[in-house]
């Protein structure tokens, strides 16, 4: 809401010296926020005159132009008194024309001087000024002709023009829909000051009669009042007086034409919007209706609108004639012809305002008020306010019908304790105060002990709990007077665990050289077919976003790993040499149940409230890891190296060993993984995850590098599996007894299951088994392998001998010959 | 030389005179102080100190002496083999300790060669940021709350007195899921976590919830379709504006430092009746001139635009499941990615989801 301060100022009186800025603060503090501030003209400085055309010369020039080599009486204003020669390259005016000069040593908006200058073969010493010139509208098409009874050459013409005005530009929350208008803002204003208000919506209006224009509303819980007045012998070619064009614009709207001027400024004096018909262009009653599915309607910017049986229509006996309270029909609408104007000021209801601008995506000024809400005891005033402008500026005559249909509801009361407002905010306030705060605002209000009831104005229907009252209340009495008093918590029991445990992921994956990262959830098609899985995969099962921002994403993902992928090249392709991500985020199952809409009047019972929680998709805490590129630097110590397969099944294993838990591997074969090189990770045996390098295809999709490597896990399942009192370890400090052994096994024996089978085979003396070499090659022979155990015996009790040692060593030896064709290297 | 001799043999008593052991022992510290190494004072060792060493010979000689002679000759002779080993131990020790610094200073190396063969890894100032905030209420007695990003349409809405045609859903730009008749969205705001914790918790119920929410928010330099927020909420008997304001201006001492403090000013959210926005002393120029005039941080405005917040609404507990006759809560938000933003200097809102190493790694592990 832009709001003139000149337009405030007329309906309430404060004191001379409060500026603007000053203005702007108290508004904002009582909830009129302010947007900006706009000193409207003051990027101009003078001599800007009134001057008169002496001379006229056009002189045609090379380039086809004509410019106009002319003479002007600025009477005494450039100091000499002789005529200013000026030229000008506008053609709208001829000689005898008052027009606007800026003299040398004026200054134009954007810091525009003028100077005497040479142009076109003349010394021209000043400009007649366009409006878009003097930001007085975008009007470019010629320079400004002034009436005659203007006034007299060198008259300054800042007063004139009401160029200089400041304007408040508010950003109106939805419960404040008065202050969509002048009216509203003045109040604020008044209330801010303390200073008398006068309320333009109070103004003398005939009695409304039965002999004016035919309405029936057919639909009245959409309509409530509607308000018709005629005004017959309009002269359309009559101009808008300056000072209302110039208001309307300085509002923020373009001035058009006196009748439609007209109604954009009541509007935004009152708060009422205003519909104007031509009504030698009706055929027949107005009646208010709902429309029936498939009915049309040409809005008067020409679209074709098909309607649905929710919206409400004003019609005549050829059909829809506007869309109540959004927009107007293209065929009634005011025109440069229109001499019989029928003026409709109607209440309509706001949900269905609201739900007609959304569905015909037309948001309008009417119906920005509508869909808020406006005074419905407005829209008599408002009709003889409009009627009363067109005819003092337009001529013609207000015709003595009065159509009025419906009448505004009556007054709402809201009942609350008296000292409500101190025990809600912290603040003494007493009744007395909440009184007059509450009468300040409009309510009338009657105590009856330790209760006070508030009959609400018509302009408030935002005023409808105890708890809005002490809004107002608190506004009036000062946000800035809140004491700051810390409640008394009671004790809490700091983070939960899960909470704890996140934590402790982000640091051990920080601490081993990963960097966090957060993408956004949205996948698409592509994304799945980038990781190459299948048609028929499950994590193709999305939630689909019904409005996404880009038409190929418009699913929420099911893994990480597309959007990690992505922010790996990303790194890459801006020079990084080498590439550590993870993401923790949750990821998300569709439920595919409908989640109901409860009622809010009292608490879901515990049945709806399950079946609400059930249909919310599953959302699991997933952890996704990527490494392309260097894993390690090559430098002074020797060479580099690249991130492997090895290295993301490692970042599952160090969160396992971080949070107390055994991560176990298997061969898998999944996408997107290379079929050779892929984990499938499991705690005990429930698979959580996978991990390996990436299949080459899936590389190439990314644009990452080979053998890039990633993995993806639940990381909920993690947690859940971590145990919550870790058991303290029971340790021998007897000496230990190494072993090692050399175990030839075919290639597609697991190391994994070698070092089981040792464990188990050298019984409970054997501490640990760690597999420290492989070896392949010709002394080995073909399609087979050479895994090299480090093992280390030690009982709780004694020293081993070496013998106990021995034959520890050997049934380990012995059971993976059995279990796996294992022979011992010599 | 012989055995000890054990008969008497006055010739040989003589060169046992004091000024002859004397010479001796004089003799054995020369060459120890002139002993350079420790290959040297081995060999002094030797010569000196040594069995067949002058002093070794006379120790010997000592058993062969009348037994009047006997103990002067001994003391004499024992006194100066003491002083004879006593300076070997005493240059060796300083023999030792040479040898070592010269060993040492041969392994000197240079150590600001770089030693970076794995890049340092770090966790996201989202992450981090939200940590730290969390930490701020929880050490008051507050629980950290958490809750879905796809959420019931009934939970981020109509809970939260945003009925289906209240005006204020056109103003969160919200992502609806497919089918629509299903009623799920993407959060819209934290407040759905507020909901859930109302419906599943008797009160006293102190909570802050940071979180990812999301918004059809054109992607630019200070929008984002998706976003991070906190949201806190109590609810117990007696809770007043002003212990909103006091657990406001805490955190924002918190988080800024002292004698940052917090303005209000009336607003409208549809969850919160009384609602305010609240403003943020800014915490770089205080709100103080000269400085104001050219502060970057709030664009000489002194105050910074933080979040918004109020008393929950009545409704709002009703659907809820709290007695509203019983109980006052109050509920405040604001978004952790602008708060990083000024609080940092962060220009562009899209640094934090580009995923670039170098952004993050700047803020470490830590904020
Ligand atoms: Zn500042």
């Amino acid at each position: 809401m832009r709001a003139p301060v000149s337009w405030i100022r007329e309906y309430v009186d404060l004191p001379d010296d409060v500026t603007t800025e000053a203005l702007a603060a108290r508004l904002t503090a009582l909830g009129l926020k302010l947007e900006a501030i706009e000193h409207s003209g003051a990027g101009i400085t003078g001599p800007l005159v009134i001057g008169r055309v002496l001379t006229l010369e056009p002189e045609p020039q090379k380039n086809g132009k004509t410019i106009n080599w002319c003479s002007v009486d600025v009477g005494s204003a450039n100091g000499t008194g002789e005529p200013q020669g000026i030229v000008c390259g506008a053609h709208n005016f001829a000689v005898g024309d008052l027009v606007v000069v800026v003299l040398p040593g004026g200054v134009l908006p954007g810091n525009f001087e003028i100077s005497e200058r040479k142009t076109y073969g003349h010394l021209s010493a000043g400009m007649i000024c366009s409006a878009k010139e003097l930001g007085l509208g975008d009007d470019h098409s010629g320079i400004i002709v002034l009436p005659a009874e203007a006034g007299a050459p060198g008259d300054d013409a800042f007063d004139y023009l009401h160029l200089r005005d400041d304007v408040i530009e508010f950003e109106i929350n939805p419960d404040r829909a008065y202050a969509l208008s002048l009216r509203g803002v003045a109040r604020e204003a008044a209330l801010a000051y303390d200073a008398p208000f006068r309320d333009p919506a109070l103004r003398e209006t005939p009695t409304p009669n039965d002999t004016g224009y035919p309405v029936v509303v057919d639909a009245p819980d959409g309509c409530p009042v509607f308000a018709a007045r005629t005004v017959s012998g309009f002269n359309p070619a009559a101009p808008t007086p300056r000072w209302l064009a110039r208001r309307v614009q300085l509002a923020g709207m373009r001035p058009i034409s006196l009748a439609v001027d007209v109604t954009n400024y009541v509007m935004l004096e009152l708060g009422q919007p205003i519909h104007g018909y031509d009504r030698d262009q009706l055929s027949g009653p107005i009646a208010v209706r709902r429309a029936t599915d498939g009915e049309s309607l040409t809005t008067l910017d020409g679209v074709v609108r098909t309607l649905s049986a929710e919206d409400l229509l004003i019609t005549d006996d050829s059909g829809p004639i506007g869309l109540a309270g959004v927009m107007g029909g293209a065929r009634t609408e005011l025109s440069g012809t229109t001499t019989t104007i029928l003026i409709e000021a109607a209440h309509f209801d706001p949900v269905t305002i609201f739900r007609a601008e959304r569905r015909h995506k037309l948001p309008s000024e009417a119906s920005k008020r509508f869909e808020r809400g406006v005074d419905p005891t407005l829209p008599a005033v408002a009709a003889q306010r409009v009627a009363e402008l067109l005819v003092e500026f337009g001529g013609g005559t207000i015709e003595p019908g009065f159509t009025l249909v419906g009448a505004a509801p009556p007054s709402r009361s809201v009942t609350a304790a008296v000292d409500l407002p101190a025990r809600v905010t912290g603040m003494p306030i007493p009744a007395s105060t909440t009184v007059a705060h509450l009468e300040a605002v409009g309510c009338s209000v009657s105590v009856e002990g330790e209760t006070l009831t508030a009959a609400v104005p018509p302009w408030r229907p935002d005023l409808n709990d105890p708890f809005d009252l002490v809004e107002e209340v608190a506004r009036i009495v000062g946000y800035e007077d809140i004491p700051s008093i810390l409640p008394p918590a009671p004790a809490g029991r700091g983070l939960s665990r899960t909470q704890r445990l996140r934590r402790r992921i982000g640091h051990a994956l920080a601490g081993v050289g990963y960097v966090e990262v957060i993408n956004f959830p949205f996948v698409g098609k592509a994304s799945f077919d980038a990781l190459g899985l299948a048609e028929d995969d499950v994590l193709r099962r999305t939630v689909r976003i019904a409005n996404p921002l880009s038409a190929e994403e418009p699913e929420y993902t099911t893994t990480l790993l597309p959007n990690l992928l992505r922010t790996a090249a990303r790194n890459l392709s801006r020079g990084a040499r080498g590439v550590a991500l993870f993401e923790t985020a949750t990821v998300a199952f569709p439920s595919g149940a409908a989640a109901p809409i409860l009622p809010v009047d009292r608490r879901p019972t515990d049945d709806e409230l399950a079946t609400l929680l059930a249909a919310v998709p599953d959302q699991p805490l997933f952890l996704g890891v990527v490494l392309a590129g260097e894993r390690e630097l090559p430098g002074w110590w020797g060479p580099g190296r690249d991130a492997t397969w090895a290295d993301a099944i490692e970042a599952v294993r160090t969160l396992g060993a971080e949070l107390g838990v055994e991560v176990r591997v298997r061969t898998a074969e999944r996408m997107p993984w290379h079929p050779g090189r892929c984990a499938q990770l499991f705690i005990g045996d429930k698979e959580f995850g996978h991990a390996g390098e990436l299949h080459p295809k899936v590389c190439a999709a990314f644009g990452l590098p080979k053998r890039a490597a990633a993995a993806e896990i639940d990381l909920d399942f993690l947690m859940a599996a971590a145990p919550d009192v870790a058991p303290a370890p029971e340790f021998s400090t007897y000496p230990v007894a190494k072993e090692d052994v050399a175990l030839i096994v075919a290639d597609d024996v697991l190391a994994e299951s070698v070092a089981e089978t040792l464990r188990e085979g050298a019984g409970e003396l054997c501490e640990a088994v760690r597999l420290f070499d492989v070896y392949a090659g010709e002394q080995i022979g073909a399609g087979r392998k050479s895994l090299a155990f480090a093992l280390r015996f030690r009982a709780p009790d004694r020293t081993l001998t070496e013998s106990e040692t021995a034959e520890a060593r050997d049934a380990a030896v012995a059971l993976a010959a059995v279990r796996h064709g294992a022979i011992q290297r010599a | 030389m012989s055995g000890p001799n054990n008969e008497y043999d006055p010739v040989q008593v003589t060169p046992l005179g004091a000024a002859e052991v004397e010479a001796m022992r004089d003799d054995a510290l020369a060459a120890i102080a002139a002993a350079s190494d420790l290959d040297a004072l081995k060999h002094v060792r030797t010569e000196h100190a040594g069995d067949r060493s002058p002093l070794g010979l006379a120790n010997r000689e000592i058993g062969a002496l009348p037994p009047a002679a006997r103990k002067e000759v001994g003391a004499r002779v024992g006194q100066a083999r003491g002083a004879v080993n006593q300076a070997i131990a005493a240059r060796q020790a300083e023999l030792d300790t040479e040898a070592e610094e010269r060993m040492l200073a041969e392994e000197t190396v240079d150590v600001t060669l770089p030693w970076d063969r794995t890049p340092r890894g770090a966790r996201h100032p989202i992450t981090t940021g939200s940590e730290r905030i969390a930490d701020v209420f929880v050490a008051m007695g507050w629980e950290v709350a958490e809750g879905p990003l796809v959420e019931a349409e009934w939970l981020n809405f109509d809970a939260l007195n945003l009925g289906p045609n209240h005006p204020a859903r056109t103003m969160q730009d919200t992502f609806w899921t497919e089918p629509a008749e299903n009623a799920i969205v993407l959060r819209t705001h934290t407040s759905p976590v507020q909901a859930r914790t109302m419906l599943t918790r008797e009160p006293p119920i102190y909570v802050v919830c940071p979180g990812r929410v999301f918004r059809t928010d054109e992607y630019d330099a200070t929008h984002s379709p998706m976003f991070h927020q906190v949201e806190g909420l109590v609810v117990d008997e007696g809770i007043t504006m002003a212990q909103l304001k006091g657990s406001l201006d805490h955190f924002a001492q918190a988080m800024f430092g002292e004698g940052i403090v917090t303005r209000f000013r009336p607003s409208y959210f549809p969850f919160t009746e009384p609602s305010a926005e609240v403003d943020l002393v800014c915490f770089v120029c205080r709100g103080q001139q000269p400085t104001m005039a050219s502060c970057r941080t709030c664009r000489g405005e002194g105050w910074i635009e933080w979040g918004g917040c109020g008393v929950v609404n009545p409704r709002v507990l009703t659907a809820c499941g709290v007695d509203a006759s019983k109980y006052t809560g109050f509920a405040f938000g604001m978004g952790i990615d602008r708060t990083l933003m000024f609080r940092h200097g962060i220009a562009d809102l899209r640094s934090f989801f580009e995923g670039d190493v170098r952004f993050t790694t700047a803020f470490g592990s830590e904020i």
